[in-house]
């Protein structure tokens, strides 16, 4: 978490404007207030979260980012950033699109179903991989759309999407990931980390 | 309504130019505040009160010898805590509690205004609110608080005065009343004016008070302050103090025999045309007219933070108005957080107690206390 945190927060920017979609119970937008910017605002499905957020005094806005993402004008925020969210949304591809329209920038962090630990699960134990970083099991989990490194690396060379800087993540060690080691890193990694640009 | 009421007033000698046209002068406003201005004055909070509400927040109201009306949230060590702010709360102007209205004595005639008295707006009633804030020589409020019409003028004293709010909380509140909520003001106000007692607004004159009509109205406006469900699980079809039903038209439920006593107990605190002019301004508020139909243009010139919160079962002011405030906001940037409460106690839930929105509203008004000071806004 403290490594995606830092990973984040050094792709922002000092006193710029930020959204974090998805902001659960607010952990990131406290880190990121108390080391780059104060003026960030939170959107949150559940009310229990938005509660607490709004406990700790921040921003935030109960609401589905499928829905309600449109009511911020474009280019509104410098940066959008969803966490670990993406693969629970009913349909990502719009999801993205708003996040490219709200924000300037977009910071898109995803589990990564092609890590060799997911991989074997699947491969050797026949069943849905259970790990650290995706704790459910396959009847009760909120991931509709699982996918990989190389999965989102596509997506975004498909659908014109510029890549800034794209980070892999294993446990706390930190790599770049480019066309070359792209197939090794989505091997290699629990979490990648994008930041886009329509 | 009581005509000796031992309150607070100041007496507002700036003319008033209502939204009707005519203009009001040496007019009182009648007040209450609890807790200590600290001596930056950076620690008032304005509250304001809805339709059948009183500048009597907190503490036992000396009228009704009850608990204040938002005893829930303010109060020493309550989510608006009197040990730590300054809550100013005035009776409206239209209201029966000490500020100007139908049934203040016109001096020159020493009868009660009635229905002389001018038709005013929530624009007005915050407008004569902010001479009070000049009055108390408060620069910058630290909030500006209320619910239902309470949440109406919150709105409009932030288009009025951007710079005069650091913090909004509009509760369970709408930028423009709706044709259900007009039709239920009419209602209302039908019953009043059928009493044959209302004698055109001037029943003072001849001794009389349209109890009958104004209680109606507010057994009427009860309903719609609670929800279906709530109304199920308390009362059901259980009986009023009896086995079988009577065959005839006694309150053999107790949700009419409840009814009936809220109806009851209102005729002896609220005044009948207090209640009309009330529901009139109420029905007038549409904000986003007021600005060329496009409620962003109200907030354009505010950099005040705000925070919307409704309820899920609210059926009067609904979670859809409550998030067309919150669009509004967000569509021009401003600092807008907004939560939907999770209660079955309909639109009263803002007065009740209701733990999560009691401790969401307190933690959240205390740390955006905390961070505002540490900024030095």
């Amino acid at each position: 978490m403290k490594e995606e945190f830092n990973i984040i927060s050094n792709l922002i920017e000092e006193n710029t404007r930020v959204l974090d979609v998805g902001c659960g119970n607010g952990d990131l937008m406290k880190f990121l207030q108390e080391n780059k910017t104060k003026d960030i605002r939170g959107l949150e499905i559940s009310k229990e979260k938005v509660q607490n957020c709004l406990s700790k005094g921040l921003t935030v806005i109960e609401g589905n980012a499928e829905s309600d993402l449109k009511q911020f004008p474009k280019s509104s925020f410098d940066y959008v950033i969803l966490s670990q969210t993406l693969q629970a949304f009913l349909n990502p591809e719009l999801v993205i699109n708003e996040l490219l329209k709200v924000g300037k920038k977009v910071i898109v962090t995803i589990p990564n179903f092609g890590y060799w630990r997911v991989r074997l699960q699947l491969l050797f134990k026949g069943t849905m991989p259970v790990t650290e970083n995706l704790p459910h099991e396959w009847y009760n989990t909120p991931n509709l759309h699982m996918c990989t490194i190389k999965d989102f690396y596509n997506f975004c060379s498909t659908k014109n999407i510029k890549i800034f800087k794209s980070i892999a993540l294993k446990k706390s060690r930190i790599s770049e990931i480019n066309e070359s080691n792209l197939n090794y890193k989505n091997l290699d990694s629990h979490l990648g980390i994008f930041l886009i640009e329509s | 309504m009581n005509k000796n009421i031992d309150t607070k007033k100041i007496i507002i000698s700036n003319p008033l130019k209502l939204d009707c046209g005519k203009e009001i002068n040496n007019f009182p406003i009648a007040y209450e505040t609890y807790g200590e201005l600290n001596s930056e004055k950076s620690n008032a909070i304005l509250v304001f009160h809805a339709l059948t509400g009183d500048q009597y927040v907190s503490g036992k109201n000396p009228i009704t010898n009850k608990d204040g009306w938002w005893s829930y949230v303010v109060g020493e060590n309550k989510p608006i805590d009197t040990n730590k702010f300054f809550v100013i709360c005035a009776n409206v102007i239209g209201g029966c509690m000490g500020s100007y209205g139908p049934s203040t004595i016109n001096e020159s005639t020493g009868k009660q205004i009635g229905t002389d008295f001018p038709i005013i707006t929530i624009n007005d009633m915050v407008n004569a609110q902010y001479e009070l804030i000049k009055y108390l020589e408060i620069e910058k409020l630290f909030a500006v608080v209320g619910g239902s019409m309470g949440g109406m003028q919150v709105l409009q004293f932030v288009a009025n005065f951007p710079d005069k709010a650091k913090l909004a909380i509009p509760i369970a509140c709408t930028s423009s009343h709706s044709a259900q909520n007009i039709a239920f003001n009419e209602l209302g106000r039908q019953a009043i004016m059928a009493d044959s007692k209302w004698e055109n607004g001037f029943y003072s004159n001849y001794k009389l008070n349209p109890d009958k009509g104004l209680a109606v109205a507010r057994m009427a406006a009860h309903i719609t302050y609670l929800s279906e469900k709530g109304l199920q699980e308390k009362f059901g079809r259980k009986l009023q103090d009896r086995d079988s039903l009577r065959y005839g038209f006694e309150a053999d439920f107790q949700i009419e025999s409840y009814l009936r006593y809220q109806g009851s107990v209102f005729v002896d605190r609220f005044d009948a045309n207090s209640y009309l002019y009330i529901t009139r301004a109420m029905d007038y508020f549409d904000l986003s007219k007021q600005y060329k139909e496009n409620l962003s243009n109200a907030f354009k010139e505010t950099k005040t933070k705000f925070f919307v919160i409704s309820f899920t079962s609210d059926w009067l002011y609904p979670t859809s108005e409550n998030r067309e405030i919150v669009i509004a906001l967000n569509s021009i940037g401003a600092d807008v957080g907004f939560v939907e409460i999770e209660s079955d106690k309909g639109h009263d839930s803002f007065l009740l107690d209701v733990p999560s929105f009691l401790k969401t509203l307190g933690d959240y008004i205390n740390s955006t206390y905390k961070v505002i000071n540490e900024r030095r806004i």
